[in-house]
């Protein structure tokens, strides 16, 4: 994966549940068949979203960002 | 022991903490606690109420400890996991009257949804109703969040406002297990608070050991698993996300279970415990604390267990349920096994309206 793409962040950080959720599957639908990322601050969040990537098909990833979590959604085997 | 720690995060591990809280909330009763309350964070919060003498209604006054054992729990679970994280700042003040409106629609029907499922899970078909009001509070808080209903952010804060809360509940502990009695009469007797009911529900209590160490339980587990009895059914309607759901009808499925072999499931609707037969008024009042908690992120024992990791606007709902179960037994409107009170459905009424207010009010999530 190239660092240099365009991709559409969502700053979902410290909203409650349902929240970051409904923010990510929003941003999903609006991208549909190109990468999106999520930033999150709590763990529960970043499981919520990252949950989100088994149900609509997608490969999720996440990783450590600025004390939170950024969570990756890609097309499956983009 | 992070293996332990991420499993509990799996479906099957919340399928297992909803059976070890549902044997756990049997095994209460059978050690003392009132029939179907093993576990009642509405109940628990309202003596905790009665216990400090914010109301005086003398048959639900007890310090129960499992209330400050949930937030602790719950506190040392983040702590292990490295999830501690204080935070606040998403209209504080709004959680407070949410979590008092919640708990005048909850003692309405008496119970929160964690004992709405257990007086099921004990034979108390009036629960139905209960869970059916529920299910429309729910229902009406997904209409107003796909609205764009939001709270706004909240942000991260200074160690010292996690340690408020877990300090707090440890103070109560300690006076559950002093028992003061700060008050004085006309003649300079020594009266309560702190009060302890003599008779009636609040005099019914496993022995403060057990209570502790099930809710350390409870809350480690809850804290790990994100288990919440509002976003079970809240996940499977706007995700189709059956999670939460599987944990609480293991939760349901469990306490049933242990009930059976324990004698203790009597099915019916008349003569249940701390129960009334009023259809309507059970419906009514968890529809208001349905939508109230699902527009405040989570049930009541979430709250808890978020208060414990470090969520002060949590801790702020949770305040308002201590205030709201003062305002339900001084106002005279929580009912009683002979049904709701004169004044309970007109505050259902008027709470519903508050809450319709805040959910048309708060829009302030960018899409």
């Amino acid at each position: 994966m190239s660092d240099k793409e365009e991709i559409t962040t969502v700053d979902a950080r410290g909203y409650a549940c349902p929240e970051p959720v409904m923010l990510a599957r929003s941003a999903l639908l609006r991208n549909k068949g190109k990468p999106v990322r999520v930033l999150v601050d709590t763990m529960t969040a970043r499981d919520n979203v990252s949950r989100l990537a088994v149900r609509e098909g997608l490969d999720s990833s996440s990783t450590e960002h600025d004390g939170g979590f950024a969570v990756t959604f890609r097309p499956k085997g983009a | 022991m992070k293996k332990l720690l991420s499993f509990l995060g799996t479906r099957p591990g919340i399928i297992l903490v909803g059976a070890i809280i549902g044997v756990l909330a049997a095994l209460l009763v059978q050690f003392g606690n009132p029939v179907n309350m093993g576990i009642c964070v509405a109940c628990f919060v309202r003596d905790i109420a009665g216990g400090l003498g914010l109301h005086r209604a003398a048959v639900v006054q007890y310090l129960r400890p499992e209330i400050p054992a949930f937030i602790l729990g719950s506190f040392l679970a983040a702590l292990v996991a490295r999830e501690w994280k204080p935070r606040t700042g998403s209209a504080p003040l709004v959680r407070f009257v949410l979590g008092a409106l919640s708990m005048i629609g909850a003692l309405v029907f008496l119970g929160c949804p964690w004992r709405a499922w257990l007086r099921l899970a004990g034979g108390d078909w009036n629960a139905i109703f209960g869970l059916l009001g529920l299910f429309t509070g729910i229902f009406a808080g997904i209409v107003f969040l796909k609205r764009g209903y939001s709270l706004g952010r909240n942000y991260p804060a200074p160690r010292a406002l996690g340690l408020v809360v877990p300090l707090l509940s440890i103070g109560l502990l300690a006076l559950v297990i002093i028992g003061p009695l700060f008050g004085r009469n006309a003649e300079g007797l020594a009266v309560g608070p702190i009060f302890r009911s003599a008779t009636g529900p609040g005099s019914m209590a496993a022995p403060i050991v057990i209570s502790v160490i099930a809710g350390l339980i409870v809350g480690f587990l809850a804290q790990r698993s994100r288990f919440c009895t509002i976003g079970a059914v809240r996940d499977v309607v706007l995700f189709r996300d059956p999670h939460l759901l599987m944990g609480l009808l293991s939760l349901a499925l469990f306490a049933f279970l242990t009930n059976l072999v324990l004698g203790r499931f009597n099915p019916g609707f008349t003569g249940q415990p701390v129960a009334h037969t009023d259809g309507l008024w059970n419906f009514g009042g968890m529809v208001l604390a349905g939508l109230a908690f699902t527009l405040a992120g989570g049930c009541p024992g979430r709250q808890l267990f978020l208060s414990g990791e470090g969520d002060g606007d949590a801790g702020v709902f949770v305040m308002g349920m201590l205030v709201g179960a003062g305002f339900s037994h001084n106002f005279n409107l929580a009912s009683t096994a002979a049904g709701p009170s004169p004044y309970g459905p007109m505050a259902v009424l008027i709470g519903l309206g508050l809450v319709v207010l805040i959910g048309l009010g708060f829009r302030e999530r960018a899409a």
